[in-house]
């Protein structure tokens, strides 16, 4: 008989040694599910996780690692100060989508002009847009208890329509042929997020997340506010009696990681992706919800999380084209090392006793 | 436009259909918030039961044995869940929302060879003279028979909850964990059996929109319904009465929305597409202010000490 006794303190060793358990346990079974789909489980692991970073094409995928990995450091910055404080912004993808289209608007509306300032423009405007989008949920709650999980989640599907809406419609290329999509921003050289270094991956939305979790760390560990988010995360009454306002802490993280959210987007659309598309969303915003746990809502292990997690997207896109696993493969992938987090997550809080139970 | 075109007698006929996924999947939810657990993983478990279901009824060739495949699968996820928060005591938030994310992308890998493939036709049940009243019949009579096992589902829990002693236990486990299990009752054991019963009514909400509302398979094409059952419960404020009441606005909506599109109204199409989820908050907010009929230790992890 297996019992579980609580800690009197959650583990430090345990809490950093669980993410690692958890990658590991992901391999072992993501390596099986790989087996039952008729694949070599060693050889799709081996794809996935090794030749992205020291394969024969890895002078490639290495700038992908900070390609992908910064809109989900980004947005998982964001959501790990409201998961913190027990704040659910779980629509990170609607703030995402909403950045992207605010940001290409302001750039559109400028186009052909060339100046230096459209950029910064379109950078304000996209944190916008994420920032706006993400209030609504916040301010519901503030002003009515509304439950911010459900608000911030219907906002996804109605940012997702008016996104098709906005491809379809105001923002579509007038020179496109009739295409849905607009103008590509990558061919406007005052709106284009380039690479600063080229070759290496690096362009302002890498920047950004890392000045993200660098103010995350100082804040969480060195700022009142941080304080306050943590008080509020471990022990809710105790933090109303230390006087934290629970209305400004809502407003405060739920802007924060809208705002987070909307610079990815924006970023995203200006550099990578390009153009506003009906699907140029790829789900960086529900992956970045792994990303927070995974990295335990720590900005450091978030930064190493999302490089993971980036990892497995891109490992996902070569398994794909040359062993021809499925492309939500790599998703169940993904989804599985959140359970076994979740799952392990027990030792950190919890110690196993092995043995017969005692009388009570 | 021309609004002539949505005949009112079909479009309260198809509200009956177009309500009874989100009917399911919030009636089992009902029953798993009453037992004290948070299960955000709706949607996942719905869009596992839609491809469940659709993979059974493609390969016997039956729809019933579909739905039933449906309810097995979307059970078998939610022993994920149990495991994570009743075995592992993980936070219920985040492991509803990673059976999401897994369920979403379990049910495109299993549904891969599916894209496009045909599911066999369930017929309307045949309910004799009934359906040939004029109004009445076409609307509450001539519908297949998952319409009225969702409604049954509907009777059967209110009576379950209300009058039988296993009613009064679920319900005590929900209000007070720590008081029930001083009484002798199994918390745990009580609270995985809801939520099994909620993950096989999601399951078979799922299958109603693969196997009968659209009938095809695609990716992620519960599109939002699960939530949309979550913030029903939530605007029912736990009973079942008021889930029903909820699915047949909600069901309304939509079926109103897509006639709407059909009849080509002056609104864009994605606008229109918009208005369920906008509904959803607007009833949130109306009726976020009384909280007081949550269950007491909803979404609390109980771990007995001793």
């Amino acid at each position: 008989m297996i019992r579980l006794d609580k800690r009197p303190q959650p583990s430090r060793a345990m809490a950093l040694a669980t993410p690692l358990l958890a990658v590991l346990a992901t391999m072992v079974f993501g390596g099986l599910l790989f087996a039952v789909l008729g694949e070599d489980p060693v050889q799709s692991i081996l794809t996935i996780f090794w030749q992205p970073l020291f394969g024969e094409f890895a002078f490639y995928y290495r700038p992908q690692l900070l390609v992908k990995g910064a809109p989900l450091v980004l947005i998982a910055m964001g959501l790990a100060l409201g998961f913190r404080a027990g704040i659910w912004n779980i629509g990170a993808e609607g703030q995402y989508i909403m950045g992207a289209i605010f940001g290409a608007a302001a750039a559109l509306a400028f186009y052909p002009l060339e100046a230096w300032w459209i950029f910064p423009l379109m950078v304000i405007c996209g944190g916008l847009g994420g920032l706006l989008w993400a209030m609504i949920p916040g301010l519901l709650k503030v002003k009515f208890g509304t439950n911010e999980i459900l608000v911030s989640l219907m906002l996804v599907y109605v940012a997702e329509q008016f996104l098709s809406s906005m491809s379809l419609g105001l923002l579509k290329n007038p020179e496109g042929f009739g295409f849905p999509g607009s103008r590509n921003l990558q061919q406007y050289a005052s709106a284009h997020n380039a690479e600063i270094i080229t070759g290496s991956g690096m362009h302002w939305g890498v920047v950004a997340a890392m000045i993200a979790v660098i103010f995350a760390y100082v804040l969480l560990t060195r700022h009142r506010l941080g304080f306050a988010i943590r008080v509020t995360g471990e022990a809710p009454r105790a933090a109303k009696f230390g006087g934290v306002n629970p209305a400004r802490l809502i407003l405060f993280c739920l802007g924060t990681s809208g705002l987070l959210a909307g610079l990815a987007g924006m970023f995203e659309v200006a550099g990578p992706a390009g153009q506003i598309t009906l699907d140029f969303n790829v789900g960086y915003g529900f992956t970045a919800i792994i990303v927070a746990f995974l990295g335990r809502l720590h900005p450091v292990g978030i930064l190493l999380a999302g490089g993971l997690m980036a990892l497995t997207y891109i490992g996902g896109d070569i398994a794909q084209s040359q062993l021809g696993l499925p492309a939500a493969a790599i998703q169940v992938f993904q989804g599985m090392l959140l359970f076994f987090l979740l799952a392990l997550d027990v030792l950190t809080n919890y110690r196993l006793r092995f043995g017969a139970a005692e009388v009570a | 436009m021309d609004l002539s075109v949505i005949n009112p007698i079909l479009l309260l006929a198809a509200l009956m259909s177009a309500a009874t996924p989100i009917l399911l999947a919030a009636t089992g939810e009902l029953v798993v918030e009453r037992a004290g657990v948070l299960n955000l993983g709706v949607e996942g478990m719905m869009i596992v039961g839609a491809i469940a279901g659709f993979i059974v009824a493609v390969n016997t060739g039956s729809p019933a044995m579909g739905f039933i495949g449906a309810a097995a699968g979307g059970a078998i996820l939610s022993l994920l869940f149990v495991f994570l928060t009743q075995v592992a005591l993980a936070n219920q938030v985040a492991s509803g929302l990673g059976l999401t994310l897994f369920g979403l992308g379990l049910s495109a890998l299993m549904g891969q060879s599916y894209v496009g493939v045909k599911p066999p036709r369930m017929g309307d049940l045949d309910l004799g003279p009934l359906s040939d009243i004029p109004v009445l019949g076409p609307i509450l009579f001539s519908h297949d028979a998952m319409v009225y096992i969702g409604l049954l589902m509907v009777a059967c829990v209110w009576a379950t909850l209300k009058y039988t002693r296993a009613g009064l236990v679920l319900r005590a486990v929900g209000e007070n964990h720590d008081a029930a299990h001083a009484l002798g009752y199994k918390v745990k054991r009580i609270r995985a059996l809801a939520i099994l019963f909620g993950g096989a009514c999601a399951g078979m909400g799922g299958a109603y929109i693969s196997l009968i509302r659209v009938p095809q398979w695609t990716e992620g094409m519960t599109a939002g319904v699960g939530w949309i059952a979550l913030a029903l419960v939530v605007f029912a404020s736990w009973k079942p009465w008021r889930v029903l009441l909820g699915a047949y606005l909600f069901g309304g909506i939509t079926q109103l929305q897509l006639n709407l599109q059909g009849a080509g109204v002056a609104i864009p199409v994605e606008y229109l597409a918009m208005s369920p989820y906008i509904v959803t908050i607007i009833v949130l907010v109306t009726l976020s202010a009384d909280k007081s009929r949550a269950p007491g230790s909803l979404g609390r992890i109980f771990h007995a000490s001793h």
